[in-house]
């Protein structure tokens, strides 16, 4: 029988969760690299036992580690992060040029066919990749080369690059998202890159409409139709139809347009989860209710999902790389809080119950269907 | 022969335990026993120091004779006893840097 394992960052160690296709009884390790901030794990789809981790920390910086059986054992590999040539400026939040600097990982993404190879997301913002299992890293520079660069600016949370997706149709083209540049797109493997962000409306900027400085907190697509494009930015959600040239709203009768997660079901591209949160400066659900909202007709349309969720004094957040869906069916839901919680969905989303309570803060849940 | 002192989380990402014992051929300092030290334990490069400047991590401290050498200049000398090995150089976690 095929099975799920979630993989889960906290703020104070990874932990792996897993379960059988049932999706009832869970098992829980960890915490892996205890006391350390784990901003996120992912498996490798070409070998799901090959997971890579960023491991972080305010004393001792960056470290990533590798496991080759699922999660069992672990060893740190490089974590060497340097820019390529001379790094340059962006905006400091006074608006002066500011060099860029490394600080940590935020996302790592390992490539669709090949074990060895992978993505980093990193703060300062941009785009590292390693084709030796993350022995070795280097910069895809001209992400943070494109001439807007000076004109990014960190988001309240850091200036990271925290969501890259892969085409899986096209090996050429990826998606990335930076906190607060806005939504990138190569066509040629990371040597050039384009903001695709006409159609998003900030008023938090000078000019709503500007090709460059949209809080983009998450993007998502359904692997059967890479040019379609899912957004929960700072506010608003958003929809693409021709991969990332033009946005639309889909924000719809959604009790607020404020979060953080977006993601796609398994088996059905039009329907999409978010969970919103009250506002920029209220970071917690409407009402102290938790309702993930799904709709099944791509955005606009969107029914409360409680069932199972706490409907009362809740105030948790749902960061950014904290929600994953698996490829069973009935496809199977996940996100974690700020509170320590993981819950779960084996029915797309009708009912949900804790997988655990009491983890440090979740800053990423990543979860793979095994065989 | 030096001896070495790390933090716990350092001790564990190198997977030693208890004190590491250095011998350096040259002058002691900061930079001296930093350099060897990564040399045999790689993992810890970056750890200690930023990869692309060297410069000390901003919540990492080095205490040596009950005195704190954080701010010394990296190749200033270190006292005779951290020299000879009376005196362990410690590489501590700074009270601040997480949460």
């Amino acid at each position: 029988m095929s099975g799920v394992r979630a993989l889960v960052g906290t703020k104070k160690g990874a932990f792996v969760l897993t379960s059988d296709g049932r999706r009832e009884r869970w098992d829980i390790s960890g915490p892996h690299f205890a006391g350390w901030e784990i901003y996120h794990l992912k498996g490798s789809p070409a070998d799901p036992n090959r997971l890579f981790a960023s491991q972080t920390s305010g004393w001792f910086g960056q470290q990533i580690q590798r496991s080759n059986d699922g999660g069992r054992t672990w060893e740190p590999v490089g974590n060497k992060f340097v820019y390529d040539g001379v790094p340059g400026t962006h905006q400091w939040y006074d608006g002066t040029p500011r060099p860029w600097e490394f600080k940590r990982v935020w996302h790592l993404e390992p490539s669709l066919k090949d074990p060895d190879a992978v993505y980093a997301g990193v703060e300062d913002a941009s785009l590292f990749l390693s084709t030796d299992g993350g022995q070795t890293w280097r910069e895809l520079a001209g992400l943070r080369e494109h001439g807007s660069g000076p004109r990014w600016q960190p988001g309240a949370g850091g200036m990271c690059l925290h969501t890259i997706l892969l085409d899986p149709g096209d090996p050429g083209r990826i998606f990335i998202a930076i906190s607060a540049a806005g939504a990138f797109r190569t066509d040629d493997a990371g040597k050039t890159w384009k903001p695709i962000n006409r159609g998003l409306r900030s008023e938090q900027i000078p000019d709503p409409a500007a090709e460059v400085g949209h809080c983009v907190h998450r993007i998502a697509m359904h692997r059967s139709r890479p040019g379609v494009l899912f957004m929960q930015k700072h506010w608003d959600v958003m929809r693409s139809d021709d991969a990332g040239e033009n946005w639309h709203e889909v924000s719809g009768n959604l009790p607020t347009d404020f979060g953080f997660v977006i993601d796609v079901h398994a088996q059905q591209p039009e329907t999409i989860y978010v969970v919103p949160i009250k506002s920029d400066s209220e970071h917690f659900p409407p009402d102290g209710k938790l309702r993930v909202y799904r709709s099944r007709t791509g955005g606009n349309e969107w029914e409360a999902l409680t069932k199972g969720l706490p409907q009362r004094d809740c105030y948790v957040n749902v960061l950014r790389d904290a929600m994953a869906v698996d490829a069973l069916d009935p496809c199977g839901v996940y996100f974690g809080t700020t509170g320590g919680q993981v819950y779960a969905s084996a029915d797309a989303g009708d009912t949900w119950a804790p997988i655990v309570r009491d983890l440090p803060g979740v800053l990423s849940v990543e979860v793979q269907t095994l065989p | 022969m030096i001896r070495v002192v790390l933090p716990a989380h350092l001790r564990l990402l190198a997977r030693v335990d208890g004190e590491v014992t250095l011998d350096l051929p040259g002058p002691v300092t900061q930079r001296s026993i930093l350099d060897a030290l990564e040399a045999r334990y790689p993992v810890l490069r970056g750890a200690i120091r930023d990869h692309a400047t060297q410069q000390r991590r901003a919540f990492v401290r080095f205490f040596a004779c009950a005195e704190d050498r954080s701010h010394d200049p990296p190749d200033a000398p270190l006292p005779d006893a951290v020299a000879t090995g009376a005196e362990p150089f410690l590489v501590v976690g700074a009270m601040a840097g997480g949460c």
